[in-house]
């Protein structure tokens, strides 16, 4: 009785821990205490749960918790910052696994009885094991182990068909009570495709949006396993997530201007504008005249995209931004809400860098500066500043805010090779009479700008 | 239906604590909420700890439950420690 005493009031303790960490997660200045706090919550709520009367396999327990523990602790530690969205898509997945993994042992030693209990442990299978399938799609997708972005015939018409057939699975396992194992095979077996036939259409310009959905999903498939089990803590923290989850995927979403439907359901292909591409010629400038450009400058404006991220060259254009400063030259930063693979993924880049945040602005703080800018210095980013969102109603990003680099008086483009952004779309920027193009990889092209600046100071 | 006032309550509160946030901390937000369901840790232990163990289909579905569970915690606490370590090093 008092174990189960302890055990309960320490999983109240944790719940307001998780609640006050995610709270100050929030703001910047208390950002990193709030993870501490809900660090320290977790780590109580796993002691206590060795506490929890009845407990057996303990050997097992503590296996399993290193195994995973150290593999998921070493790779967190070791991943590139750029890789960030894909590991937080991995472990995420792993959580709704967790979900799934806890439904299916309960029904498999018939622990879940009562409507109630079977229609949320059901649903939180269905839930977790569609984001543990669809994590690990977006986790390949984003890591480049799979480019091409699957279209089956008729696909969203197989989505609601399979989506259909797996809920009325779920329905029968519900209604019966007492399911058999061929049941709850069949239903994790098609949950799990479900997962996969969602998300392989997306494209990666659409993955934060889904890997946040997926997070929002985990949530609340752990908060229904929570009631089941009986576990409030769970049920809390679960729920908090789902609901914080989705606001922020429909934060997400809105700076993209595309409805979530519309990202799991009308996926961007390039396809969409075969007939229209921009016409004009692409124009080439050595790094040499660039550097001169801006030497002479008064104001820069740099658009840094995921394409300068994977290049890791935030610190060589921090070195040149810093140059140009002494020269005189007013930089700033614009980053587009949905620069790199996450929002505010470009802002955590840059400050690895070291670039003060003073300097770094949103699209609605610059957005109207740039026709005051003599340059605008473009560094592996594509869709976001292209004006055929603004202009082209037939374009699939049509609506969504951009960067108005083509504002600038000048537009430098570095760019790797010649081909289309990450949505598959053509850029009429690169077409347009004001912007010439630098070839090559952020990280050489912006050292040899580098080389050059000094030579003109 | 006590559980559906702390659905409830929770759900507001998730909201909540999200609606003000500056679109900096958009994805360390997104990975700190992600290891805060990694308590369904917490959730694998106990259905493994009540696992029949003569049974090793049940063994295997737990210890599998945990091993995940483990790694989205213990890898959510990392990746968010390291993003949110950027934004103290220069205040």
């Amino acid at each position: 009785m008092t174990a189960k005493l302890l055990v309960d009031a320490s999983y109240f303790v944790v719940a307001v821990l998780f609640i006050l960490g995610l709270k100050a997660m929030a703001s910047p200045v208390t950002a990193r205490k709030g993870i501490v706090w809900a660090g320290i919550g977790m780590v109580v709520a796993t002691l206590v749960t060795f506490f929890t009367p009845g407990m057996q396999n303990f050997g097992l327990i503590i296996l399993a918790i290193v195994i995973g523990g150290v593999a998921a602790w070493w790779s967190g530690k070791v991943v590139k910052m750029t890789d960030m969205p894909q590991m937080v898509a991995i472990y995420n997945g792993m959580g709704g696994g967790a979900a799934a993994a806890i439904a299916a042992l309960e029904f498999a030693r018939g622990g879940v009885h009562g409507i109630v209990f079977t229609t949320l442990a059901t649903l939180g299978a269905l839930i977790g094991a569609v984001s543990f399938s669809g994590s690990c799609v977006a986790f390949a997708k984003l890591q480049g182990l799979m480019n091409k972005a699957w279209r089956l015939p008729a696909q969203n018409a197989v989505n609601i068909v399979l989506a259909l057939v797996t809920v009325l699975v779920g329905v029968g396992i519900v209604v019966s009570g007492d399911p058999t194992p061929t049941q709850i095979i069949t239903f994790f077996v098609l949950s799990l495709v479900l997962g996969v036939i969602i998300t392989l259409p997306i494209g990666g310009a659409d993955m934060p949006v889904v890997i946040s959905l997926f997070n929002a999903f985990t949530g609340l498939a752990v908060g229904f396993e929570g009631y089941v089990l009986g576990i409030p803590a769970l049920i809390i923290a679960g729920i908090v997530v789902g609901a914080a989850g989705t606001l922020l995927t429909q934060l997400m979403a809105k700076a993209m201007n595309r409805p979530i439907t519309n990202i799991l359901f009308s996926p961007i292909t390039g396809e969409a504008q075969a007939g229209s591409g921009p016409t004009g010629t692409m124009k080439e400038c050595s790094s040499m005249d660039a550097a001169s450009m801006m030497r002479y400058a008064q104001k820069v404006i740099i658009v840094p995209g995921y394409g300068m991220a994977v290049a890791g060259a935030q610190h060589k254009v921090y070195e040149m931004t810093k140059l140009l400063e002494e020269a005189g030259v007013e930089v700033k930063f614009a980053i587009h809400p949905v620069a790199g693979r996450m929002p505010g993924h470009m802002n955590v880049l840059l400050a690895e860098a070291g670039v003060p945040y003073e300097q770094i602005f949103d699209l609605e703080e610059i957005n109207e500066e740039f026709s005051q800018a003599d340059v605008a210095l473009v560094i592996g980013a594509n869709d976001v500043v292209n004006p055929v969102a603004r202009t082209d109603k037939t374009s699939p990003i049509y609506g969504m805010p951009i960067l108005n680099a083509d504002k600038a008086q000048n537009v430098i483009v570095i760019k790797r090779g010649k081909g289309a952004g990450y949505s598959g779309i053509e850029n009429a920027l690169f077409f347009e009479e004001n912007c010439r193009l630098c070839y090559g990889s952020a990280q050489g092209v912006v050292s040899e700008m580098i080389g050059h600046v000094k030579s003109l100071s | 239906m006590e559980a559906l006032y702390i659905f409830m309550l929770a759900a507001f509160t998730g909201y909540e604590v999200i609606a003000r946030v500056p679109v900096i901390l958009h994805t360390p937000l997104m990975s700190g909420s992600n290891f805060v369901h990694g308590v369904v840790l917490v959730g694998a232990m106990v259905v493994l700890g009540h696992a029949d163990p003569e049974d090793p289909l049940q063994l295997a579905i737990g210890f599998i439950a945990v091993v995940l569970g483990a790694a989205n915690a213990a890898g959510g606490y990392v990746v968010t420690e390291r993003m949110l370590a950027m934004f103290t090093k220069k205040n």
